[in-house]
């Protein structure tokens, strides 16, 4: 066991991104992830959580470890009741996202982890369950 | 991040500090390259770059902790970087496309030109990227009659290879009635004006040719005047004509004209990728064009379009921005 436990956090404002940020730093650092593992699950959180307050106004980001046998992860749950992604398939096409970016939000965090799901229906929210094996 | 990678940067830094020439600096651009072909991320050469300082000697707590900004904003370029295979390949993906439908969009216009007794025909057609936004259709519909339309579509590339396509079937399917220039034209605005997007329009210039008689009876709508050549006189004039556009108005009417053809005169029709040729800072007028083809009146209509057609090349600096298009049509 990694004795570390999950973490749940409740985003309202850009003060809970930054806390959600941390702790997913601090857990992958507890669980062995190297510097830029631990960057990037915590630039990974941190579009996760900016989505939920951009779009959805509040929802919840859970930060949980895994163990499945040998192996050691991180999982992470962001999850609103927001009005959804119209079109999904387009929000995870690159170049699709608001700024325009290269590489920027969700196809980026796709990419950055092991795996990725996401659900959601107009109305009724919006679930993205990522995770990174370490 | 391999050890290989990080042992090689490490010695090149090293050789650096101690040296610092340029050589070893050209061995750090090769190194770029290679670590580029590997797929490494800016955020792991940053990485790298923090581990190897700390080989080197005591780093300032300062200095290593500036690393983390640096990785932060790192990321972010690497999540531009990450992403750039999957553009390539749907840049490929469309390219792949377009290839198709310029090979569907060729199968759209005509591979040979008619041949009639005493009329010396001559064409040329110059897409200005992959697909083209002008159109040319010849017809031959008896024995000493044939037609012959010469069309710009607004916009190029896809959009306009679409519209050709459209243009093209209502043409063939119009053809055996063998209307008069006007209506050919007024059934084809009706067509246009329907089927487009209200943004686009076609200009068209349509005419049959009698070999018989060798009068050219046309309308034009809104199509780029072309020329008429006198022999006796050795002059040019505008083939001019009236008419608005097809697909900006429905109900348009068209008027015709007529003109004799006596030996040795010529008809050129033309896009505007002919005539709205920039030469360096300004535009060519229809003088220099005519100009340059009275240098022409002694050649074949092939020979005609296609020595135009380099000489313009040339005095553009082998610029085309436009699709170019020209039809010669000659009484022998
Ligand atoms: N939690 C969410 N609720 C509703 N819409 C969302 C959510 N997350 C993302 N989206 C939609 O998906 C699009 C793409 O998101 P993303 O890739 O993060 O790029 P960006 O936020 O820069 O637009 C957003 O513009 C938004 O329309
Ligand atoms: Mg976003």
């Amino acid at each position: 066991m990694t004795g570390l436990h999950s973490y749940n956090i409740t985003i309202y404002s850009e003060a809970d991104i930054v806390t959600a940020r941390q702790i997913g730093r601090n857990l992958s650092k507890n669980l062995g992830f190297g510097t830029i593992m631990q960057s990037r699950i915590a630039t990974t959180i941190s579009e996760l959580a900016r989505n939920i307050f951009l779009y959805a106004g509040h929802g919840n980001v859970l930060i949980e470890p895994l163990e499945e046998g040998e192996r050691v992860g991180l999982r992470i749950i962001a999850s609103d009741s927001g009005p959804g992604i119209e079109d999904v398939r387009k929000a995870l096409e690159d170049g699709y996202s608001t700024s325009g970016a290269l590489g920027a939000g969700l196809p980026g965090v796709k990419r950055m982890m092991d795996e990725f799901s996401l659900e959601s229906s107009p109305g009724e929210g919006t679930q993205v369950v990522v995770i990174k094996w370490r | 991040m391999s050890q290989e990678n990080e042992d090689i940067y490490t010695r090149i830094v090293r050789d650096y500090l101690k040296g610092k020439r340029e050589d070893q600096l050209y061995l750090a651009q090769q190194l770029g390259k290679w670590l580029l072909s590997r797929n490494i991320s800016p955020e792991e050469v940053t990485d790298m770059h923090a581990n190897v300082l700390e080989h080197l000697g005591d780093v300032p707590e300062f200095i290593q902790d500036s690393f983390q900004i640096l990785t932060e904003i790192m990321i972010e370029y690497g999540n531009a970087y990450r992403s750039f295979d999957s553009w390539r390949s749907r840049h490929q993906q469309l390219q792949a496309e377009i290839a198709i439908a310029t090979a569907m969009q060729q199968t759209l216009l005509p591979e040979t030109l008619p041949q009639y007794p005493n009329v010396d025909i001559g064409m040329i057609s110059i897409p200005a990227k992959e697909m083209s936004g002008d159109f040319y259709h010849f017809l031959c519909e008896s024995k000493s009659e044939f037609t012959v339309a010469i069309a710009d579509i607004t916009g190029k590339g896809i959009p306009a290879a679409m519209c050709m396509s459209m243009l093209r079937y209502a043409m063939d399917s119009l053809g055996e009635m063998k209307l008069a220039p006007g209506n050919m034209l007024r059934h084809l605005n009706s067509v246009v004006e329907r089927n487009i997007d209200p943004c686009m329009f076609v200009t068209m210039q349509f005419g049959r040719y009698n070999t018989a008689q060798h009068v050219f009876r046309y309308a034009t709508a809104g199509q780029e005047p072309g020329f008429l050549y006198r022999a006796r006189e050795n002059r040019f004039f505008d083939l001019e004509g009236c008419g608005t556009a097809l697909g900006i108005a429905a109900g348009s009417e068209y008027e015709e004209r007529e003109i004799y053809l006596e030996p040795g005169d010529f008809l050129i029709l033309l896009t505007d990728g002919v005539t709205e040729r920039k030469i360096g800072r300004y535009y060519i007028q229809r003088e220099e064009l005519v100009s340059l083809l009275e240098e022409e009146t002694s050649a074949s209509a092939q020979e005609m379009a296609n020595h135009l057609y380099r000489r313009l090349l040339l005095l553009s600096q082998f610029e085309l921005p436009d699709d170019y298009t020209m039809i010669v049509l000659r009484r022998t």
